[in-house]
């Protein structure tokens, strides 16, 4: 629809305009690459001391991504961002004005950020990846090994899903500081603490981030949950659905 | 062509607007006045489909907005000034609405060319002043071309050349057969730039009517006497047919008489007089009287009851103390005018704190002409008159 052309073009225009697209994803890429790496080589060193049990688990593939759990967070605020800024400055009105199809202007809105965001994973995927193996020495993986490639196209769904989860939940909510005060305590905290605590570990493991980092493991482990890697991006997407049907929702009948 | 239809907005029990209906007319300027808080932004929000109406109607040239293939093209709107993202280009802010509507790229570097932004057109929107905001969001109303504009308070924060360039620039496009409709708290604004006025207070039409009329049937003039033998002036002015009124500092006030013919009284009368001076009534007391019940925000000013000679309402046609005596509406003071007190006065009153000096209340843009019947002044008059 020639409509729906235009305004994915007016969006990439308002996306590549604003320096927070740089320094977010940025940010994300520099963070995971730099604690992937560390965790890399602190691995590598301890992989003598473990056991034969461990060194069975060991995955090296997922290793090489352990700095997605902190880079995450620039990418939420990166998808919260994208939302938000549109509320804080008032330009919300003139958007609206100028693309009265909300559900058009959201959906084109949530296209580009996505695409990007997706872009952005692949390239902090592999970048984590090559970076992590070169610290890993003797242990590492190759990108032939069986399931390598499919983790890193997944860590970068992943991260994709984290972003469009983000922008969901701000649609909803429009303000930049009470989404932010919302999602980064949840997945940097409450979220670990749900799917690490014997307790809730049940019900922790379906949550959007707990679900969806199954993709990043090529090893499997024997404590394995109810689903598998692909299962576990589902349910993430399912989270990623509801968020984004929500923040439609309050678009569609709020006032601007 | 902008109508609408019992458009109503209600926040919580507050009716912000209510059931308005009137027309925006192609080819001329429609000032669309009210105090502050009338519910003239909701009313244009509602208009653009940014707030949905509570019941009623609004059709852009026969559409409702959200069926508007790229309604830029057919409506711009100067809402607020800071409605962009400080973070953006001017260039850029105005290429994305461009691009969103299918407007080709070349009109972004005419529209900055036009409100006289190009020389900035690369800097972030945050280091503008409100004026250059302002200009950027005229040249985002004006991106399209369209047949309708509409701008609200687009003075506010305007530099007097600025100032004149946008009056300049809402006539040229009316003049070139497009619809104009800008809102206003200022009647003085109003005066100089609007063909038709709809007059709102608090969300409840006024007045619809064309600014001719408005100003026929709200201009008043008389003449102020002040002599010292008040009883023969009053008995020379009852013989020949005019009423007077007692000003609160005992001068007379003459309805719809010209100073020529006073003097001329006078003289027959031999009755010495002090002053006599024309008086004439602004649109903004007219426009103040009309919507003194709505003014939501009063700037209470003098101690209530100032007028103990419980004559009512200082304004002709409003509620009794709607208004305290020398209290003046805020933003309702025209321009190079200090808040004169209002017209009217209790027949025999003591005198306010402040005296109605000659030579103040003359509104230079305004045509003078005798007192009209059925004019705020004659009803004034026949409420008050003695």
């Amino acid at each position: 629809m020639a409509v729906a052309t235009q305004v994915l073009r007016s969006e990439w225009t308002k996306i590549r305009s604003v320096q927070s697209t740089g320094w977010t994803l940025a940010l994300a890429l520099v963070v995971t690459v730099a604690l992937s790496m560390l965790l890399s080589a602190l691995n590598k060193k301890e992989y003598g001391d473990m056991s034969p049990h461990e060194k069975l688990e060991f995955d090296p593939t997922l290793i090489s991504f352990a700095g997605i759990g902190l880079g995450q967070l620039a990418l939420i605020v990166f998808g919260v961002l994208v939302v938000s800024n549109e509320y804080s400055t008032g330009m919300i009105r003139t958007s609206l004005a100028a693309v009265p199809q909300r559900m058009t202007f959201l959906a084109s809105k949530i296209s580009v950020s996505t695409l990007l965001a997706f872009v952005a994973g692949l390239v902090i995927s592999f970048a984590s990846f090559y970076a992590g193996q070169a610290m890993l020495g003797e242990h590492k993986a190759s990108i032939g090994d069986s399931g390598v490639l499919w983790a890193m196209i997944g860590s970068a769904l992943y991260m994709t899903l984290i972003t469009m989860f983000a922008m969901g939940v701000t649609a909803m909510l429009r303000s930049p500081m009470v989404s932010l005060g919302i999602l980064m305590p949840f997945f940097f905290l409450i979220s670990n603490i749900l799917g690490n605590v014997p307790a809730t570990e049940k019900v922790g493991r379906y949550l959007p981030d707990q679900a969806g980092s199954r993709i990043m493991q090529v090893v499997r482990t024997d404590d394995d949950a109810p689903y598998g890697p692909w299962g576990g991006l589902a349910i993430m997407a399912a989270w990623v659905a509801a968020a984004l049907i929500g923040g439609a929702l309050a678009l569609k009948k709020r006032d601007a | 062509m902008i109508e609408l239809v019992g458009l109503t907005k209600r926040y919580g029990d507050k009716l912000a607007v209510d059931r308005l209906t009137f027309t925006v007319r192609p080819g001329m300027v429609t000032g669309f006045l009210g105090p502050n808080g009338a519910g003239k932004s909701t009313t244009m929000r509602m208009m653009l489909d940014l707030d949905n109406p509570t019941a009623g109607d609004v059709r852009i040239d026969g559409k409702h907005y959200r069926q508007l293939r790229d309604p830029l093209k057919h409506i711009g709107a100067l809402l607020d000034a800071k409605a962009m993202h400080g973070g953006r280009s001017a260039y850029n802010h105005l290429l994305c609405l461009a691009q969103s509507n299918g407007i080709p790229t070349s009109r972004v570097s005419e529209v900055l060319d036009t409100v006289g932004l190009s020389s900035v057109a690369k800097k972030r929107s945050k280091g503008f002043s409100l004026g250059m905001g302002q200009r950027l969001g005229i040249a985002g109303a004006l991106l399209g071309d369209p047949e309708i504009l509409m701008f609200d308070e687009p003075v506010n924060g305007l530099d007097p050349e600025g100032i004149h360039w946008i009056r300049h620039l809402m006539k040229n496009l009316a003049g070139q057969g497009r619809t104009v409709f800008v809102s206003s708290h200022l009647m003085s604004e109003m005066a100089l730039t609007a063909d038709h006025l709809v007059i709102i207070g608090q969300g409840k039409l006024m007045a619809d009517t064309s600014m001719a009329e408005f100003i026929a049937q709200n201009s008043w003039s008389g003449v102020r006497v002040r002599t010292p033998d008040h009883e023969r002036m009053r008995e020379a002015l009852a013989s020949a047919g005019h009423t007077a009124l007692v000003a609160p500092d005992g001068a007379l006030e003459v309805d719809g008489a010209n100073t020529a013919q006073l003097g001329e009284l006078a003289a027959r009368h031999q009755v010495v007089l002090h002053e006599l001076s024309p008086q004439q009534a602004s649109l903004e007391e007219a426009f103040m009287q009309l919507t003194a019940e709505s003014v939501e925000y009063h700037a209470h000013t003098g101690p209530a009851g100032a007028y103990p000679g419980g004559a009512g309402a200082p304004y002709g046609g409003a509620a009794p103390g709607a208004v305290p005596p020398g209290a003046v509406p805020p933003g309702a003071v025209p321009p190079g005018g200090s808040g004169y007190p209002p017209r009217a006065y209790p027949p025999q009153g003591p005198p306010p704190g402040q005296p109605s000096g000659p030579g103040q209340r003359g509104q230079a843009d305004q045509p003078g002409q005798g007192g009209q019947q059925g004019g705020w002044g004659a009803d004034w008059q026949r409420k008050k008159g003695s």
